[in-house]
């Protein structure tokens, strides 16, 4: 029929533009008989599509596992051990009195060949950098540019101290984060490189080389950490590392890079200040050690999750084929159509 | 032409015996003019423009202009106007109220990214809402700007467009020519102001009426009218067809006018050259156009469903900003204790009351507010106007189908609006007109039985459309060479009779009598073209012109009509040659419904006086005298077959009268007809009926009503399709039965109230009796049908047909009974409704629509289905004839019935389907997308920071998922349009709406909940706290939301790849396209200044691409968000497939060649299909074939 019509229409569209009337222009477009690939789930592309997957996923699960394997990791929580215990009834207490050294040794030990460079972490627990108060509470503008110093809209309550609008305002550069640790492998100094932790394109663009920090810390309530005032946002890495929000109330950010590889069995000695704050909200802190591959830091769950969905896929496909075999039907049997099922309502 | 007088004076009214010469006499109504509703004064000749000086006659100037308007906007209104339809949408209105809290501090998100998206959908709108009624304004346009002839001033007539009619302005109409508005008849060509109007537009009667002038004005001539003036006073315009009340001072006489005066708007002169008329009622005082009701805003059932889901959504929108508000405010609350603070980074001790501890409760009132903002994401902004963007496309795809366009009135089909086009794939019962819908409205001679013998072998549409299927081809014979050129009105081959060859047949004596009486008896004017010589004739109608036509064609050729005579040329059987014959007409019994006959008398060139009768078998045979029944036998037997073969038959008789009769009757006959008494009709009747009695036998004729092309096929198909089709026609009853939409073993359940009772009532005039009778009547008929249906529930082959006429629906349709006579109805295989008025085929698709609450769909081609049109879900105008009335008021417009197949089993199924799987795939791709904010909010504390970039979010709906869901919405197809019409039980699944119930919803929805958990979960697992590369830096709240989001983005594009079933090249380039505008957008966006790009500056550049974690994870998360639903229809297809998926199934192994698998697949339905040649078919094969199997064997 549409052959036909297809034919008796074509032989009429020269006359039709002669004539110039409302005869539809015949195209296979506007006839909507375009060509066209029209897939159905037959058994085949069922069983094979589902075959394929798996075939895929699983080398891709089994190299992602490997990759996160591969990856040495230290993690030593140290919010708890490093009130002295004679405080440990009032943590937040002795946090935040600002006369006492909070200084804390703790030694980590290398179970594994970690290649450098290692990077450090610390790790927050509990702390919603994603709060929208806490998100919205920066001036992106004042940041990069020196001249709008004193643009601090959006920053409250943290905008003016003394009167001056303080550079860098808002709440994410108030409670920057202040714990510092100095590692030591057999008494020698390991160097903590903490250049090039942030993200190129914050240290170029949306920070500053001519801003430099302005009355920071100085209001009434002290939060983290104390900026120096002589050198430019775009230095400050910890500044800029902190302020790229994390997603998830649980996150590391680096701290800086170890440009040296750590033996098995070497003990690190980790002489740190406890200054930050996370009793009041319950939050624990870690420091982490960790090498990275190629597919990134330690964490098995891609890995796993790939082979995982492979292995459910090639159940499936055989499932799927079991049920092809055993049980073949025919596919134009009605009798499983909706108005047949039910005949009462028609 | 008609400017010269082709026919001799003639007084026509002298034909009519029962309808013309009646004076209009003043009664009751006549004394109401000039009282409230009668208050009208027309001055006639005196249009306003004369008098605007003189306050005191200007009456004219206060009457509407005849300009009609039918646009819903002016060029001042449309924007406030069309803004407050836009915000009545729930969702609209919405939307409305986040863009203005969105420019609190309450948002969010920016207020130009909320609000933008708003703007782009509401411009759309109204875009094409500005456009669809540009379109009605030029149809206006073209209506206003008809010309019609108008007296001007200066005494001559002059062309003119409508639109310049004034009140009193006297127009002449010419032949064929519409009347421009309501006119007062004044005089015609005729001498006695006689003309005919045809008024299909207004009550679908295909007969002529015939309307007469006063006496008094009749005499006027084109010349005459600049110093005529008259004074009219009338009714109020009102909505009332069949009255008119007035009178008119002229020659300081006053004139009673009664609706014998009143030539209607929209009806047609005919066979008349012209008539001159005194404007009356203008533009929206017409009666028809009081009679239109304001187009109703129709909206479809998939649409109304569609608001309930979408409140669903709301639902789910407000639960979740609720449950999120509470969890908030306890975390809020808890953040200072006792001055203690909590999270003391977010300061909650210097707080804006958004964030303030010390009043949660507020802050987390107005987070909800926040929170409903964010979630919005919920209600796909851009459904409503997506959903018409693929309609004004949809609707396009309908006007070009090339399938459905018909050459020779070149009419393309027509979308008028577009806001039905899936109603069409749901459509469960069609309303249907008859004639100019159903049958083309040409009586064609095709069959005759003449003494008992039958001679014809023409061969009707519907033997056509049985054979066809038995797999004959009768188009051979229809298309050998030997055909003559078809004559309109003539289609009957029979070499016995032709060309003269009658007179060898054995009785060629009757034979003569036959057709001499089909030339004789009539009340047809022949037209002698001049310079041919060719005759061609004026009947009222056209069953009356295809008589006179085959006598014609037989040799016997009506060519004279005087005042008393009929002159014809008839061939001499002994001679050979033609002669002239004239007889002498003595009188007319004209035809009308109760005496369901017309004769004539008339005197021969012999002086013998002949009483010719034509009539319906019910009255004829009744009327035979006992030596005429000869061949009554086998003439009945004839007329059976040719009632069963959907012809309309008439017996013909004749009588001879002796001279003492004949006077006797004359002198009864005149007296009855000079009496002015109430009893006048009375009197005539009876003395006609008298001296038609005793009367020979001759034969019967058989007249196709000749159907449209393909509708036979057409039913059958609807019909396999499972909808029912209602016949609403306001022809009689006879004529409706026969269209083929009964078979034979159907037994017809009549409901008349015909009964000799109820007649006898009636000519009491005790009007509460009548109704009383008359209701207990149809009680009883209904009952007794409802008994008939129960008794024959056990066998069931039998299939039963309602038929009832208008007069006994108006009592059907009275609230205590319509609920019976709609059971009944719906339990019979077709209903036929006939002589049904305008407003009562309203009431019934009412009826129907609401009882049933299926969907409706009225079909029809006049002004008189125009509220049909309008009252049911779809209202499909017939276009291929003349007359805007229908075509404006439908939704659809087509050229033919036949059309309907394609229109509904391949546009409406695929508009059905595209619809409805356009809206469930928008409530999953924002499920999908609205709920990964939900989940991130869950692990920020819901503090209502949105997890993406403003302007992802806000660009979400309109770039990186419409393009293919529109394309889906516009181009999808289940199967090809060539296997819609193969399986119409495809069309089932829009009338059982199995794609648009809860269930598919649902599954929809839920799917995207799982989608967007898995998002959710693996993104945030798979990146928690390690590092993010190989640099060793994390993964931050940028980039979590930007993996999420190209998640996102692919599942919802992949997603769609799985469930659209048609691949073309535009679906290809616009789901890969969506992904890679994404990436592009992403690049780009990130590329600008960071002032504008936020959090997502150089993301992908920097970051992301360089990223393996970022690709695995990706991959990894789209292929195994699709695996659910792949699994699921895998599994469907496989343990319960659609028939649509069968159907495609078929296509895909190839089977459609192989006869066997075809039938099953077809045979799938378990109800049979009641009307239609299958059915027939399957009817005669049940019956020659043992009982038990339903199966039809080819």
């Amino acid at each position: 029929m549409s052959s036909s019509s297809a034919a008796a229409s074509g032989s009429a569209d020269s006359t039709a533009a002669r004539r110039n009337t409302k005869r539809p222009k015949y195209s296979k477009f506007t006839q909507q008989e375009l060509p066209a690939c029209k897939p159905i789930l037959t058994p085949r592309a069922v069983i094979s599509v589902f075959l394929l997957v798996s075939v895929v996923f699983v080398p891709v699960g089994v190299a992602s596992l490997l990759a996160s394997r591969k990856v040495v990791e230290i993690v030593h929580r140290y919010d708890a051990e490093c009130i002295p215990p004679s405080n440990s009834s009032d943590k937040v207490a002795y946090i935040q009195n600002s006369s006492v050294d909070k200084t804390c040794n703790i030694t980590l030990k290398v179970n594994k060949h970690m290649k450098s460079p290692i990077h450090v972490y610390y790790q927050l627990d509990n702390f919603y950098q994603n709060h929208r108060r806490y998100v919205k509470s920066r001036n992106d503008e004042q940041l990069r540019d020196s001249s709008k110093w004193d643009s601090t809209s959006g920053c409250k309550p943290e905008d003016m101290a003394n009167g001056k609008p303080i550079v860098p305002c808002g709440l994410i550069a108030w409670s920057l984060f202040n714990d510092t640790y100095v590692f030591s492998l057999n008494n020698k100094n390991l160097t903590v490189n903490k250049k090039g932790i942030s993200w190129k394109s914050d240290r170029d663009h949306k920070f500053g080389k001519d801003v430099f920090p302005k009355n920071f810390q100085n209001g009434s309530i002290i939060g983290g950490a104390h900026l120096n005032d002589s050198i430019p946002l775009s230095q400050q890495e910890d500044l800029i590392v902190w302020m790229r929000t994390a997603a998830l109330p649980t996150f590391r950010k680096l701290y800086g890079k170890i440009e040296m590889d750590l033996n098995e069995g070497d003990t690190i000695s980790v002489t740190l200040k406890n200054n930050y704050n996370t009793y009041s909200f319950s939050g624990k802190k870690k420091l982490v050690l960790s090498t990275t591959g190629w597919l990134g830091g330690k964490n098995d769950f891609l890995g796993i999750a790939y082979l995982t969905v492979g292995g459910l896929c090639f159940f499936l496909a055989m499932s799927f084929t079991i049920i092809y075999f055993v049980k073949p039907r025919q596919l134009g049997d009605p009798s499983y159509l909706s108005w047949n099922r039910n005949p009462g309502g028609h | 032409m008609g400017r010269g007088r082709r026919f001799k004076k003639l007084y026509l009214s002298k034909i009519y015996t029962f309808t013309c010469g009646k004076k209009s006499l003043f009664n009751d109504e006549h004394s109401q003019i000039g009282s409230v509703g009668f208050s009208r004064v027309v001055l006639v000749n005196e249009p306003a423009d004369k008098f605007e000086n003189s306050s005191e006659n200007n009456n004219n100037n206060n009457y509407a202009d005849n300009v009609v308007c039918s646009t819903k906007y002016t060029v001042a209104n449309f924007l406030p106007k069309s803004l407050f339809e836009q915000f009545r949408r729930v969702a609209n209105f919405f939307f409305l109220v986040t863009g203005v809290l969105s420019f609190t501090k309450l948002a969010p998100y920016t207020a130009v990214s909320a609000i933008l998206p708003l703007i782009v959908v509401i411009t759309a709108t109204m875009v094409k809402e500005g456009i669809e009624d540009m379109r009605r304004k030029k149809q206006d346009i073209e209506v206003n700007n008809r010309m019609v002839e108008m007296l001007k001033g200066s005494g001559t007539f002059e062309r003119t467009e409508w639109k310049n009619l004034k009140v009193g302005n006297i127009v002449k109409v010419e032949k064929d020519e519409f009347f421009p508005a309501d006119l007062l008849l004044l005089s015609s060509s005729y001498e006695d102001a006689v003309c005919y109007v045809e008024t299909m537009n207004l009550d679908g009667e295909t007969n002529l009426k015939l309307k007469q002038g006063l006496e008094i004005t009749s005499s006027l001539h084109e010349y005459d009218f600049s110093d005529f003036k008259a004074y009219i006073k009338c009714e109020d315009p009102n909505a009332n067809l069949y009255s008119f009340v007035g009178s008119m001072e002229f020659k300081e006489q006053v004139h009673a006018l009664s609706p014998q005066q009143l030539l209607l708007r929209d009806s047609k002169l005919r066979n008349t050259d012209y008539i001159f008329g005194a404007v009356i009622f203008t533009g929206h005082d017409t009666k028809v156009i009081q009679n239109s009701i304001s187009p109703p805003s129709k909206r479809s059932k998939i649409e109304r469903k569609m608001d309930k889901v979408i409140y669903v959504l709301f639902f789910i929108l407000f639960l979740m900003s609720f449950v999120g508000s509470v969890f908030f405010g306890i975390t809020t609350k808890e953040d200072l204790k006792n001055n203690v603070m909590k999270r003391w980074y977010l300061r909650p001790d210097d707080s804006t009351i958004f964030f303030d501890p010390k009043r949660a409760p507020a802050a987390a009132f107005f987070h909800c507010l926040t929170a409903l903002m964010l979630y919005s994401f919920f209600i796909p902004i851009s459904l409503y106007v997506s959903i018409e963007v693929v309609k004004v496309l949809q609707s396009i795809f309908i006007n070009q189908d090339i399938n459905m366009y018909h050459e020779e009135t070149d009419k393309p089909a027509h979308a008028v609006t577009s806001n039905l086009n899936e109603e069409l794939g749901q459509v469960h019962t069609i309303l249907s007109d008859k004639t100019g819908t159903l049958t083309c409205n040409s009586m064609e001679f095709i069959k005759c039985s003449i003494a008992g013998v039958a001679y014809g072998r023409g061969v009707t549409e519907v033997e056509k459309a049985m054979n066809r299927r038995n797999g004959l081809e009768f188009d051979d014979i229809m298309n050998s060479p030997d055909r003559k050129a078809p004559i309109k009105g003539f289609n009957f081959t029979d070499e016995r009779i032709m060309d003269g060859n009658w007179v060898n047949e054995p009785h060629a004596n009757v034979i003569r009598n036959f057709f001499r009486l089909l030339a004789i008896c009539h009340t047809a004017i022949p037209e002698v073209d001049e310079d041919t010589g060719k005759v061609s004739y004026e009947a009222e109608s056209p069953d009356e012109a295809a008589f006179v036509i085959a006598a014609k064609e037989v040799g016997f050729e009506f060519y004279k009509r005087t005042q008393t005579s009929l002159s014809i040329f008839e061939l001499d059987p002994v001679s050979q040659q033609k002669v002239k014959r004239t007889y002498t007409l003595l009188n007319v019994l004209e035809f009308n419904s109760t005496r369901k006959r017309m004769s004539v008398i008339v005197k021969d060139e012999k002086g013998r006086i002949l009483l010719l009768c034509k009539g319906a078998d019910s009255v004829m045979f009744e009327r035979l005298a006992n030596n005429g029944r000869e061949f009554e036998e086998n003439t009945l037997e004839h007329v059976h077959e040719y009632a069963d073969a959907g012809l309309r038959t008439l017996i013909l008789a004749f009588r001879e009268l002796d001279e003492q009769g004949y006077k006797e009757f004359d002198a009864k006959f005149t007296e009855a007809k000079n009496s002015i008494s109430e009893e006048r009709e009375t009197m005539i009747e009876e003395v006609s009926d008298n001296i038609e009695r005793n009367m020979v036998l001759l034969g019967a004729t058989a007249i196709e009503d000749k159907l449209q092309h393909g509708v036979p096929n057409c039913i059958d198909k609807l019909s396999q399709a499972g909808i029912k089709i209602w016949v609403l026609t306001g022809d009689k009853m006879e004529t409706a039965i026969n269209i083929g939409l009964l078979r034979e073993g159907m037994k017809q359940i009549i409901v008349h109230l015909d009964t000799p009772e109820i007649r006898s009532l009636e000519k009491g005039g005790d009007k509460t009796a009548i109704s009383r009778a008359s209701r207990d009547s149809i009680k009883h008929q209904l009952s007794q049908g409802a008994e008939q249906l129960t008794a024959a529930s056990g066998t069931s082959e039998q299939a039963f047909a309602l038929i009832i006429d208008g007069k006994s629906l108006t009592y059907a349709l009275e609230d205590d009974m319509k609920n019976s006579f709609l059971d009944l109805a719906t339990s019979c295989a077709s209903i036929i409704c006939c002589r049904v008025s305008p407003k009562q085929k309203a009431l019934v698709t009412r009826l129907v629509k609401f009882r049933t609450g299926k969907t409706t769909l009225g079909i029809g081609d006049g002004a008189n289905d125009v509220g049909m049109l309008q009252e049911a879900d779809i209202g499909i105008g017939i276009s291929g004839v003349e007359g805007m009335q229908a075509v404006m008021s439908s939704d659809v417009a087509i050229a033919q019935f036949c059309y309907l197949e394609r229109l509904l089993l391949v546009h409406g199924h695929w508009c059905y389907r595209r619809i409805s799987s356009m809206i469930c795939y928008f409530f999953y791709k924002n499920i999908t997308f609205g709920f990964t904010l939900f989940l991130f909010e869950v692990h920020a504390s819901f503090s209502g920071e949105p997890a993406y970039n403003d302007w992802f979010l806000s660009l979400y709906n309109v770039f990186f998922s419409s393009l293919p869901v529109i394309a889906l919405g516009v181009f999808d197809q289940d199967v090809s349009a060539r296997y819609c019409l193969r399986f119409p039980m495809l069309y089932r699944e829009g009338v059982e709406n199995i794609l648009f119930s809860w269930r598919p919803i649902i599954s929809w929805m839920v799917n995207g909940f799982i989608s967007s958990i898995i998002i959710f979960f693996f993104c945030s697992k798979a990146m928690e706290i390690q590092a993010f590369d190989k640099g060793g830096r994390t993964a931050g709240r940028d980039i979590l939301g930007a993996t999420m989001y190209t998640c996102v983005v692919w599942v919802v594009n992949l997603q769609m790849a799985l469930a659209i079933s048609y691949f073309t090249l535009i679906q290809h380039v616009l789901i890969w396209g969506s992904i890679v505008i994404w990436y592009v957008f992403l690049l780009a966006y990130g590329a600008m200044a960071s002032s504008f790009s936020g959090n997502a500056y150089q993301v992908f550049a920097e970051t992301l691409a360089s990223t393996p974690s970022y690709w695995l994870l990706v991959f990894f998360v789209v292929i195994t968000t699709l695996v659910p639903y792949f699994t699921f229809s895998a599994l469907q297809m496989r343990f319960f497939p659609m028939y649509h998926e069968i159907v495609q199934w078929l296509r895909h192994k190839g089977k459609t060649n192989d006869p066997e698998f075809c039938a099953m697949v077809r045979q799938s339905s378990l109800r049979p299909t009641t009307v239609g040649s299958t059915a027939r078919r399957a009817a005669k094969t049940n019956s020659l074939s043992l009982r038990g199997s339903t199966t039809d064997h080819r």
